[in-house]
């Protein structure tokens, strides 16, 4: 028998485990970093993010903007000279903080950027502590408005989907037709819809406030559905996250003439 | 036969230290098996917490190589024999001795929970009827063994002793199988609101992770009981909408 140090020690990082606890936030806090930073510089472009029929998600849907897809012509007259325009910036605080109110994300970015804790059973830097019961977390509450939103984007990323299927020929003259951009923006339509719609709010709103499932709204298969897909919530904000970046990387690659959109019909 | 190193917490409150033992371990065995050998061989007066060896009466909670565990239910070969394995009380009860906790606040806890409360009887025998898929989402809730891991391993407890506001994940998945229950009538809403301190939880799911019985706490009770709350407190248009119909 031998003694050995006490275990009374508190602060950042305290802790007896032996696993490489470190490793999981450090690859979420570098994931949600490399995408904020590509998205907000991808957003302040304002240019290559539509080719031919496609639009980049991050530019849809474009309210004003030069291109073929912009729904009230470009940039207006009354747009302050001091303000940076993207058609980006109009929309993207909406999918933004469907995001940052995410509980899935939450939880993510309170342990990897936040430390709080930075693991299980890991020591924090702070002793205060407040939760989301007060400002300015409280506001996290505020997500099924942002799920809302989040439905009609949707719709406007699957129009997109509808337009990258029609394509014009060099006469003028519009086909149809499938290229690999129709199927990054489709997959990324599904991928989004299985993320927002498995979302803990959405399964809340559309059966789960019922005691008795008998009165959700939509009836209890939908409310098993939207179960089915929260039980993967995770993986579908990872993939969605890394699949929109895509899209517009792809769409942009295209439009500055590095990628060639192959056609497949 | 082989041996492993066991570096166990020894000690009061007010004072104690990591001592190591090392033992003969055979295949098949637990933590726990190990520290009873110890107990028997090395340590007489080592004080530890058990009762059915099973993973069913939640009594040898202990934190092992730094995670809270059923000592009962880990077994040696999950874990890495090279160095000490360490084994420490829970950290967010007050400690007795050695391994042994006072989780006795726990219980004072769920006293303070409001109890279930059933509708009238659906018929003239006095019984009700319920449906399969609504009992089912609840019997999830009813397997907690109780034996507080998630408890010991929620920030809000261990890291910032909040337990006059908070009544941690094992209450909040008590409180979500009253509340969910298809029968019950009670309003606990509010005080999860506000005495109970839901809004602590900052989601991080490790209560979920540490559960020996896989309790989806964080998905399945907290979150769906958070949801509750923003109905009731946070959702101006749900707000609006309860104020026209009165």
């Amino acid at each position: 028998m031998a003694q050995a140090a006490a275990s009374t020690k508190r602060g950042l990082g305290t802790t007896e485990r032996r696993d490489l606890w470190w490793v999981e936030p450090l690859a979420v806090g570098l994931g949600l970093l490399g995408f904020i930073t590509y998205a907000t510089w991808a957003a302040f472009q304002g240019n290559h993010y539509s080719f031919g029929p496609y639009i980049s998600p991050f530019y849809s849907p474009e309210v004003f903007g030069d291109s073929q897809h912009s729904w009230f012509g470009p940039v207006p007259a009354w747009w302050p000279a001091f303000l940076p325009f993207s058609p980006a910036l109009l929309i993207l605080w909406a999918p933004g903080g469907f995001r940052l109110t995410c509980y899935y994300y939450r939880g993510s970015y309170y342990k990897a950027l936040w430390a709080d804790p930075p693991a299980c059973a890991v020591g924090e830097p702070r002793g205060g502590y407040r939760g989301e019961r007060s400002f300015p977390l409280i506001i996290q509450n505020v997500h099924r408005y942002f799920l809302y939103l989040a439905v009609l984007f949707l719709f406007f990323l699957a129009y997109d989907v509808w337009k990258a299927l029609w394509f014009t020929d060099a006469a003028g003259a519009v086909h149809f037709g499938i290229g690999v951009g129709t199927i990054v923006l489709a997959v990324n339509v599904i991928l989004l819809g299985s993320y927002a719609l498995g979302c803990h709010s959405m399964r809340h709103l559309i059966g789960g406030r019922h005691d008795e499932l008998k009165n959700a709204i939509f009836g209890r298969n939908c409310y098993n559905c939207v179960t089915v897909l929260n039980r993967n919530h995770m993986r579908w904000a990872w993939f969605s996250l890394f699949w929109v970046a895509f899209s517009d990387v792809y769409v942009r690659l295209c439009s500055m003439g590095v990628w060639t959109d192959w056609r497949i019909i | 036969m082989a041996s492993a190193t066991f570096s166990i917490w020894r000690g009061t409150a007010e004072q104690g230290k990591f001592f190591n033992y090392t033992t003969e371990i055979s295949e098949g065995m637990v933590v726990l098996d190990a520290v009873h050998k110890i107990q028997a061989e090395q340590a007489n007066d080592l004080a530890v917490r058990w009762n059915c060896k099973a993973g069913k009466c939640g009594s040898c909670s202990a934190e092992i190589n730094g995670m809270p565990r059923l000592m009962c239910m880990t077994r040696l070969n999950q874990l890495p024999l090279e160095r000490p394995v360490t084994i420490e009380p829970m950290k967010s009860f007050p400690l007795i001795k050695d391994l042994v906790t006072d989780v006795s606040w726990n219980f004072r806890v769920k006293k303070q929970i409001k109890q279930f409360k059933p509708r009238p009887p659906d018929v003239p025998d006095g019984s009700w009827r319920m449906q399969q898929e609504d009992v089912d989402r609840v019997q999830e809730f009813r397997k907690c063994i109780e034996c507080f891991l998630c408890q010991d391993v929620c920030h809000v407890l261990r890291e910032h002793h909040k337990h006059e506001e908070f009544i941690g994940p094992r209450f909040f998945v008590y409180v979500a199988a009253l509340e969910m229950h298809p029968l019950d009538m009670e309003n606990r809403v509010e005080e999860l609101a506000k005495a109970k301190g839901i809004g602590y939880c900052n989601i991080t799911k490790c209560c979920t992770k540490v559960c020996p019985e896989s309790i989806t706490i964080t998905d399945n009770a907290i979150i769906p009981l958070k949801e509750r709350v923003v109905d009731e407190f946070y959702d101006p248009i749900k707000r609006l909408f309860r104020r026209l119909r009165r």
